[in-house]
């Protein structure tokens, strides 16, 4: 889908043909030199497009990113313009005040870049290294279901429950990621588990 | 929904009630200007606010919030009053003539059995006299008093145009058009659409609201044919697939349930989930449940789930209360009887009724885990903002890993919109510094711990070293090995049932949906509605076809729409008892004298003949319910019950304080306002922005720019009462909290007369706190009551009572 020439990339070039054999006819052959000089570039012309879903409310919106380099070839990848997907059956190329914003999100300044830690008492986060901060939660995790987990209720029957550890789970991530988080969370015996679908 | 927004271009008559579509879903609401500008539909909106979708409607009715029951009573009363029903399809389709049990009866606002001790009744009596045969007791008349047609009838009858306005502030004539308006669809030739949203949901009797506009709409013949329906707009953007995948405490995927501890073993479980057909030739698609549950153990344990150790049903926890959803865990943590909490992209100390409770229960907690693309309140709970969090961090005990996740434009993988259809969706952005997937943080979680048991042993460890982690990449799964899990694969061949030489899906290949699971181990699939969904014809939630046959609004080949690519459920009920639409200018499907064909997916067996097979293939009845037998904790009808904090008392029933089966914790009780308090008079209200999305938009800065600062909207009358100046600051204060805000006054909103007396309306929304880029500023949050709807435990956020008055200005 990334492949293919875009609408703009087709119109961009088709556009700028017509102008300058129309200009060429009429006599204006150095003008129209200095002409294309002026013109800007067309921005998008040289981004990559990637086809998304707007991730605010539940219409969700198509939406078209384009971004400088391309992550599919192993680049670094830029996000420098989002817009509706014209060919998307629901929104038809249109977003509301949220989606045509979502570039402000991809670069908001409160983005998240580090794991960070928070220790008892303390008034300050401090960085931390994702290995650091994974082996503490594993540590924290096991130690309070060694201490907690309740393998059989008062009556003997086998019950293999935590409920000392919870989990709120994030309706904006994808089906994919809940799957994954429902087996992670439900093999460890957790049924503190919800997400925003109940508030 | 059971539609989709596309579909909403097919409606004669729009109805937005507990929603604002035009405000909430933009972008969807423009599908209700396609029906009114090509079709000539209408649009009736009922709201406390006058909103932008009551801006363009045909009809605006305000109601007093948390009255919709009444409202929506009022409307069926009206309805069977004056012949506005569809008969064909209520005696064909619904339970009207099922006869129900002696004993069952509802007097002074409590149904049979109620236990004042528990809030909760014995529901025994909420059920069908069964027959000799086995079978529920009809009567096609409708003659027997006992039948539920007559019931509900008797049931409505209090609920007169008179005591709606009453109860709901209505004026009498806008309420009327809104009943005529309605009672016209109830012909075959005519649809209307539900949108709802939060607006009924936040209640303490949410799911009952849902229900009274679905029972409206099964009288008038709404439900399954294009233009009509449940349409849910919902909230997040995948908020449908959280529910649907069960990310939920008492959940398994696809709505079956996890085990409570009385059910011992596999049997004893199965055999409250056994679904017999309750009438001849029924369906009764439930009767599938073990194939569905025993595919889901597979995927889970894989090898580990044997036929020996029951599919490894002890490896599931088994609950001891009806669930432990986040009103219950704040609660638990504020006893302190909680260790740690995860926040997987969830900001609780803003999204979670009376924050002060919420701040005090993180606080003693040992440790806090928040996964996020941003910087949340939740994630600094203990760090001091002034007056915008006033805690004081070296009496916060609790450790706080916040761990940066990536956005959307830099993962991959699928939503499930309100349409039901799983979109794929594409990474175009590299993550910012080390952020990470949210695939490969829960993986490392689940890698760690195992070695963690795998080392040094500990509690139970089985059910995490066994579980079946075969990915590529053990650190991260990819999107598409989920998906495919998702699906669901042939672990041995798979024959047709009907025909054993013909192979469903080869051994270890995917399966192409959910008909060709089995319960004896020799299938797996993570979640089987979804089954179809990435099958061995490829990705289909990646299909970008656009083809709409007769432009019917289906878009059959868009995505993938679950339940195996279905676009409208119930879709056999746009057809009559002979298998002919009831509208032919709005045919979905139809009998062709062997079988269903036409636009969509036939919601029924394909072979299935129209008068023999009901349409509502999930309830052992093949019908739909208009009393919905003991499945609903407050009753098999609803009732009108007043938010725990209201202006009015309840008129229907004065002993009854807010829904009498609603879970209120011990100490609650003592922090909601007394009914028409005078130190809290005003009947206050959440509501979101055009331009803002819950508390993420605060940290775009558009968006921040658009609307940069938190306020309150109050009536010109109120404002007037109260020497409230426009853009004035003011005070709003309930039982539980204190915020400030700008008031912004407005034609918008007027004051109610319920019974009476006027009612004022004061609006908060809900999108500030302190981080972002916006200003600093509160939610409702500070001030709602802890307290949730009696069936789903949604918090009452739409109707509370506050005070106001005029302060001077912050200090700049």
């Amino acid at each position: 889908m990334n492949m293919e020439l875009s609408r703009r990339q087709f119109l961009g070039a088709a556009g700028a043909g017509v102008a300058a054999t129309a200009l060429g006819a009429l006599g204006f052959g150095e003008i129209e030199a200095a002409h294309a000089e002026a013109i800007r570039a067309f921005k998008l012309v040289s981004t990559t497009e990637t086809r998304n879903t707007c991730p605010y409310c539940s219409v969700a919106c198509g939406v078209i990113m384009y971004s400088k380099g391309d992550r599919k070839k192993g680049e670094r990848a830029e996000i420098i313009h989002i817009e509706g997907d014209t060919d998307h059956p629901t929104n038809r190329g249109t977003l509301c005040p949220k989606g045509a914003a979502l570039l402000d999100f991809v670069k908001s300044e409160t983005r998240l870049k580090y794991p960070m830690i928070r220790k008892p008492g303390s008034d300050r986060f401090e960085r931390v290294s994702w290995d650091d901060a994974l082996d503490r939660i594993a540590r924290l995790m096991k130690d309070d279901r060694d201490a907690n987990f309740i393998q059989k209720n008062k009556d003997g029957v086998t019950v293999n429950r935590w409920i000392t550890t919870g989990f709120l789970a994030a309706s904006a991530t994808t089906n994919e990621t809940a799957w994954e988080t429902y087996k992670v969370v439900r093999s460890a015996g957790m049924l503190v588990f919800d997400n925003q679908a109940r508030v | 929904m059971t539609n989709s927004w596309t579909d909403i271009k097919n409606t004669d008559l729009v109805v937005i009630m507990g929603g604002n579509a035009a405000e909430a879903h933009p972008c969807g609401f423009k599908w209700v200007t396609e029906a009114k500008a090509n079709r000539g539909a209408r649009l009736i909106v009922v709201d406390p606010r006058f909103t932008r979708s009551a801006s363009v409607a045909d009809l605006y009715a305000p109601i007093r919030q948390g009255t919709d029951i009444a409202f929506l009573l009022g409307v069926i009363n009206y309805c069977i009053q004056n012949e506005k029903v569809q008969w064909d399809y209520v005696k064909a389709f619904t339970n009207a003539s099922y006869i129900v049990k002696d004993g069952f009866a509802y007097k002074d606002g409590l149904f049979t059995g109620y236990d004042e001790a528990k809030r909760d009744y014995d529901k025994s009596t909420w059920d069908y006299v069964i027959g000799v045969d086995g079978y529920a007791v009809v009567d096609d008349t409708l003659a027997n008093p006992r039948c539920v047609w007559n019931l509900l009838k008797a049931h409505v009858s209090v609920y007169t145009p008179e005591m709606v306005v009453r109860i709901c502030g209505t004026p009498k004539d806008k309420f009327l058009k809104v009943a005529e308006m309605i009672g016209e669809c109830s012909s075959p030739s005519k649809a209307m659409t539900s949108m709802y949203a939060l607006g009924w949901t936040q209640h303490s009797k949410g799911s009952q609201n849902i229900r009274a506009m679905a029972m409206l709409q099964l009288i008038l013949g709404n439900i399954g044919v294009r233009g009509g329906g449940m349409n849910a707009l919902r909230g997040h953007s995948n908020i449908q697939g959280l529910t649907d995948v069960g990310l939920m405490s008492n959940l398994l995927p696809g709505y079956l349930t996890l085990p409570n501890e009385k059910e011992v073993d596999l049997e004893t479980y199965m055999s409250t989930r056994g679904f017999k057909p309750l009438r001849p030739n029924q369906m009764s698609y439930w009767q599938n449940y073990r194939k569905f549950f025993v595919s889901f153990q597979k995927a889970m344990w894989g090898p580990a789930a044997t036929p020996e150790n029951d599919f490894a049903y002890d490896w599931l926890p088994k609950l001891d209360v009806s669930g432990y959803d986040i009103l219950r865990a704040f609660e638990l943590m504020n006893q302190g009887k909680m260790t740690g909490y995860f926040c997987q992209g969830f900001n609780p100390l803003l999204a979670a009724p009376n924050r002060k409770k919420v701040t005090e229960s993180l606080s003693k907690l040992k440790y806090l885990v928040t996964m996020d693309p941003l910087d949340t309140e939740t994630a600094r709970f203990w760090e001091n903002h002034g007056e915008f969090n006033d805690v004081d961090s070296s009496q916060i005990q609790t450790e706080v890993i916040q761990l940066p996740s990536t956005c959307f434009a830099e993962d991959e993988g699928s939503l499930t919109n309100s349409s039901r259809w799983l979109q794929w969706h594409w990474p175009g952005g590299t993550p910012p510094g080390e952020a990470r997937t949210d695939n490969w943080i829960m993986a490392q979680i689940h890698v760690r711990l195992k070695e963690l048991y795998r080392k040094e042993g500990g509690a139970f460890p089985d059910p995490i070293v066994n579980l079946d982690w075969a990915y590529a990449d053990a650190n991260e799964p990819t999107a598409e090995e989920l998906a495919k899990e998702i699906n669901g694969k042939a672990l041995a061949t798979v024959y047709d049932a009907a025909d054993p030489t013909k192979v469903l899906a080869e051994a270890g290949k995917l399966v192409p949906g959910f008909a060709a699971l089995r319960d004896d181990g020799s299938t797996s699939s993570g979640c089987w509605i979804y089954s179809g969904c990435f099958n061995e014809n490829g990705n289909n939630m990646a299909r970008r076809d656009t083809s709409d046959p007769d432009e019917t609004g289906t878009y059959p080949k868009w995505t993938f729409s679950w339940p195996a690519n279905r676009r409208i459920l119930y879709n056999r009920a746009s057809a009559d008892l002979n298998g002919k639409a009831w509208d032919p200018s709005r045919k979905v499907i139809e009998w062709d004298g062997a079988k269903w064909a036409g636009y969509d997916v036939p919601d029924i067996a394909p072979s299935a003949k129209p008068a023999d097979v009901g349409p509502f293939i999930m309830n052992p009845e093949g019908v739909s319910r208009l009393f919905s037998r003991g499945m609903m904790r407050d009753g098999p009808f609803p009732a009108h019950y007043e938010p725990f904090e209201s202006p009015v008392g309840n008129l229907i029933a004065p002993k009854v304080r807010g829904n009498p089966a609603a879970r209120v914790f011990a100490g609650d009780f003592e922090q909601f306002a007394e009914t028409a308090s005078a130190e809290f008079p005003y009947a206050a209200t959440s509501y979101r922005l055009t331009e803002h999305f819950h508390y993420w938009t605060k940290h775009v800065r558009v968006n921040a720019v658009l609307q940069p600062e938190f306020f309150v909207e109050i009536s010109e009358e109120l404002a007037a009462e109260k020497g409230i100046t426009k853009g004035g600051w003011v005070r709003v204060w309930s039982k539980r909290g204190s915020i400030q805000a700008k008031a912004v006054v407005t034609k918008r909103i007027k004051p109610l007369i319920c019974d009476g007396k006027p009612v004022h309306v004061v609006g908060i929304p809900l999108h500030w706190g302190f981080t972002g880029a916006a200003k600093k500023g509160f939610g409702p949050n500070s001030l709602t009551p802890f307290v949730g709807d009696a069936n789903i435990e949604t918090p009452e956020y739409k109707a509370f009572l506050v005070n106001i008055e005029p302060i001077a200005g912050p200090v700049a």
